[in-house]
């Protein structure tokens, strides 16, 4: 049962990480390479017809995760207390700049909304990347000093930063040279993401230019993703003993490295489409393959006092669970009719859609 | 750990108090936007259909806001009441994922449909959507409501020896009876801001002589529909409410009605007075005898337990808030039904759009229900205090172990700059929406 609600739980991450994931990156391209006024306002619009129902998908991930984990959930949000209330914020900033960037007719008033829409995606973009950096470098659980505990073992506070920015100190902080490498990642993968959805979605003149960029970003994700799998083995040397024990988890892997070499094709692609998939499988890939890597683990422990917290230790009881996977199963089909329904009634280019509510 | 106590509850307080501006508006709205388009189908008038269009616009302002504030509260179970959290997780976890899967979605998806897909799917599946859009509103308020039910009155869990709550019994959580009459009564309130303020945009273009079809239109559906909810919420919802307070929270039905000392036999009703804590009584008191007991048992002699045959710690925490929220309350909903009953005799008597003393009134009401609605929840919460859930688990021993008061007070600086500018915003969108009026624009 705790299997189920985790595959449950990782899907719904996984589909919010490639629908938001694309208005993420849209926000970036946006705020370095949409220069006449035309492209930034269809290039806003690919995002801001759909930002919102997108979001949807991590306030239900959140609500299961609540239900399911309770003592991950109140573990988690509580320990990166403030890297998670900047990333509310920065939600909150960056759908005011999509809103309300086209209420009001001057160049001041949009390229302001811009400017806010942009940056803050691009930093969302990184702080998601050093929060799956945290989850798998993991975290000091317990705030435990020289081998005593200050809390409850399964609770933790993690400062942002701390002197050493370095994932192997004792007490690593939210922000060390190993989650900011995994933030840059995802921030590149996003950015490809979003400049494929461009592509598939708009008639934005700098299109072509986007397809070049695309593959020169590929190009310096490919370095970063070697690299960090090479820096994951000195932070933590058991990252790969999963895939061993269990061979068939090698399937996350391959969708990641498929993404990845589809994506040097993109100049050959016949359709737009398939280069939105090869950066969904990046994403898809990504992210399913850091959780294989510590599975059943959810947040390791950094010292040797505290256990790390597992699906099992953390999960709600057997009846909870099981009545949930009732609803959980007639939600969960719910919420893909909703989404193929939507995604078909608003298929097709939107550069003519009204915009603005 | 006062202070983080402190700084955690003033957190919260500010970010849902800010949150409820907005979906309190879009539950009642969305009824009355079905109800536009239903008149649209039947008489095939365009005004009843940009009347529907218009306020599916204000609904849509509302609704982005409500998502953007509502995000914040979600997660601030995990990061400032974590322990909480982890207690009681397995059961309110339930109604509030379930209020993502079923109505929230519905809502956003079906939003999204009813905005750009008229064209598209023809009148009736246009009004489908609109349907759908206000099933999902009040569906979110359900599981909301079921939520909070729990806390006010927790059924259907067992306590493990860890301190753990977990579930025994899922359909009891929906069989609350502290739900039904809670629910009915937010759903009303909700229905009487959205009225008022339909009503009020209404008054305002009669009053500027401006889209007078629509004013005429808005005044009078906002003061019929103003009228029929702010009786509903006196009675029964209201009654009804009270009684499950006198029924489970019997301290709390002494302080909220300001009975410091028990009487011999009936009652008095408290209208008026100050509550002094030093003396333990009220200052400046107006009230009328026995009234308060035949309200409740519909006997005027009955007792009603006072603030004296309870212990201390039984007892609320601030008990002069939760008098005032609730004498607020009520009040405000005493004026409502005098206003708006004055308003639809003149509506009856077609005299209502040239009195002008009423259309101004009428027109500055709408920030009230919204008073009365937030005061409404303050009584709720202030009433369970010192508890989170009722009798079970004290509010002090909820918070998040590991975050301190200095982290917390930042972030509520941080929340509250970041909703003074949206505050703004929004209030500039919505007037930019008022003042371009329901008249379909041509491109």
């Amino acid at each position: 049962m705790e299997i189920f609600w985790f595959i449950i739980i990782a899907i719904v991450l996984v589909v919010f990480f490639i629908l938001d994931g694309y208005d993420f990156g849209v926000g970036i391209i946006h705020l370095f390479f949409a220069k006449s006024e035309n492209d930034k306002e269809v290039i806003a619009k690919s995002a801001g017809l759909f930002w919102d129902s997108n979001e949807v998908w991590l306030v239900v991930a959140g609500g299961m995760l609540f239900m399911a984990f309770p003592t991950f959930y109140a573990s988690v949000f509580s320990g990166f207390y403030l890297p998670l209330i900047i990333v509310l914020w920065l939600v909150v900033f960056r759908a005011i700049g999509l809103e309300f960037r086209g209420q009001f007719n001057y160049q001041m008033w949009k390229d302001m909304w811009d400017k806010a829409f942009g940056v803050s995606s691009l930093l969302l973009a990184l702080f998601f990347g050093i929060a799956l950096g945290n989850i798998v470098r993991g975290v000091n659980l317990g705030g435990v000093e020289n081998g005593v505990s200050a809390y409850e073992g399964h609770f933790f506070f993690l400062p942002l930063w701390n002197s050493s920015f370095s994932p192997l100190s004792e007490n690593p902080g939210v922000i060390d040279w190993f989650t900011i490498i995994i933030g840059l990642i995802t921030v590149v993968t996003l950015a490809i993401h979003g400049a494929n959805w461009i592509v598939l979605k708009t008639n934005s003149s700098i299109n072509n230019q986007l397809k070049k960029t695309v593959f020169k970003l590929n190009i310096i994700l490919a370095a970063l993703t070697i690299f960090s799998i090479g820096i994951w083995q000195i932070v933590n040397p058991n990252s790969l003993d999963n895939f061993i024990d269990k061979p068939y988890l090698i399937i996350f892997p391959i969708i990641y490295f498929t993404g990845l070499i589809g994506l040097f094709f993109i100049k050959k692609l016949k359709k737009d489409i398939h280069a939105f998939i090869f950066s969904t499988l990046l994403i898809l890939g990504g992210i399913t393959s850091s959780l294989a890597s510590i599975f059943p683990v959810i947040l390791p422990s950094t010292n040797t006092v505290n256990k790390s917290l597992t699906i099992y230790n953390t999960a709600a009881t057997e009846y909870g669970l099981s009545v949930a996977m009732n609803w959980g199963i007639v939600g969960f089909i719910l919420l893909f009719v909703y989404l193929i329904v939507q995604k078909r009634l608003m298929g097709g280019k939107i550069d003519k859609m009204d915009y603005g509510h | 750990m006062e202070d983080m106590i402190f700084y955690d509850r003033l957190q919260f307080a500010f970010t849902i108090t800010f949150h409820y501006i907005f979906p309190q508006l879009t539950m009642g709205l969305s009824l009355m936007i079905v109800y536009f388009k239903w008149r649209y189908l039947r008489e095939k008038k365009d005004k009843y259909n940009n009347a529907a269009k218009f306020f599916m616009k204000i609904f849509a302002i509302n609704f982005t806001m409500g998502v953007v504030t509502g995000i914040p509260m979600e997660f601030q179970f995990g990061t400032n009441w974590a322990k909480f959290s982890e207690l009681t997780g397995s059961i309110i976890g339930q109604t509030l994922a379930m209020e993502g899967m079923f109505s929230f979605f519905l809502e956003s998806s079906f939003l999204a449909l009813f905005i750009f897909g008229e064209k598209l799917m023809g009148q009736k599946l246009h009004f489908l959507t609109g349907f759908l859009v206000f099933l999902g509103s009040w569906a979110s308020g359900w599981f909301i409501l079921a939520t909070n039910a729990w806390m006010q009155h927790p059924v259907g869990y067992e306590i493990l020896d860890n301190g753990k709550f977990v579930l025994d019994n899922f359909s009891a959580l929906f069989a609350n009876p502290w739900l039904l009459p809670a629910f009915l009564h937010n759903q009303v309130a909700s229905v009487a801001t959205s009225s008022f303020v339909v009503a009020s945009i209404g008054a305002f273009y009669v009053l500027r002589n401006k889209n007078l079809e629509y004013g005429k239109l808005f005044l009078k559906t906002g003061v019929v529909f103003g009228l029929i909810s702010s009786l509903l919420l006196a009675f029964p919802t209201g009654d009804w409410n009270a009684k499950n307070v006198v029924k489970y929270q019997p301290a709390t039905f002494a302080a909220m009605e300001g009975i410091f000392e028990t009487e011999e036999a009936g009652t008095e009703i408290v209208l008026i007075g100050q509550p002094n804590m030093v003396e333990k009584k009220l200052d400046n008191k107006i009230a009328v005898p026995n009234i308060l007991s035949f309200l409740t048992y519909q006997d005027w002699d009955k007792q009603i337990k006072g603030m004296d045959q309870f212990e201390k710690e039984e007892l609320p925490t601030n008990i002069p808030a939760l008098y005032y929220a609730y004498h607020i309350m009520v009040g405000l909903g005493t004026i409502f039904i005098g206003i708006m009953g004055l308003a639809v005799f003149f509506l009856w008597r077609k005299k209502i759009y040239h009195i002008k003393p009423l259309l101004w009134t009428i027109m500055f009401l709408f920030p009230f229900p919204y008073i009365a609605n937030i005061t409404g929840w303050y009584v709720a919460e202030l009433g369970r205090q010192p508890y989170l859930v009722y009798g079970l688990l004290k509010t002090a021993d909820g918070v998040s172990p590991t975050v301190s008061s200095g982290n917390t007070l930042f972030t509520l600086l941080g929340f509250v700059a970041l909703y003074m500018l949206l505050g703004l915003l929004f209030l500039v969108l919505v007037g930019k929406t008022i003042n371009q009026g329901p008249k379909p624009q041509t491109h």
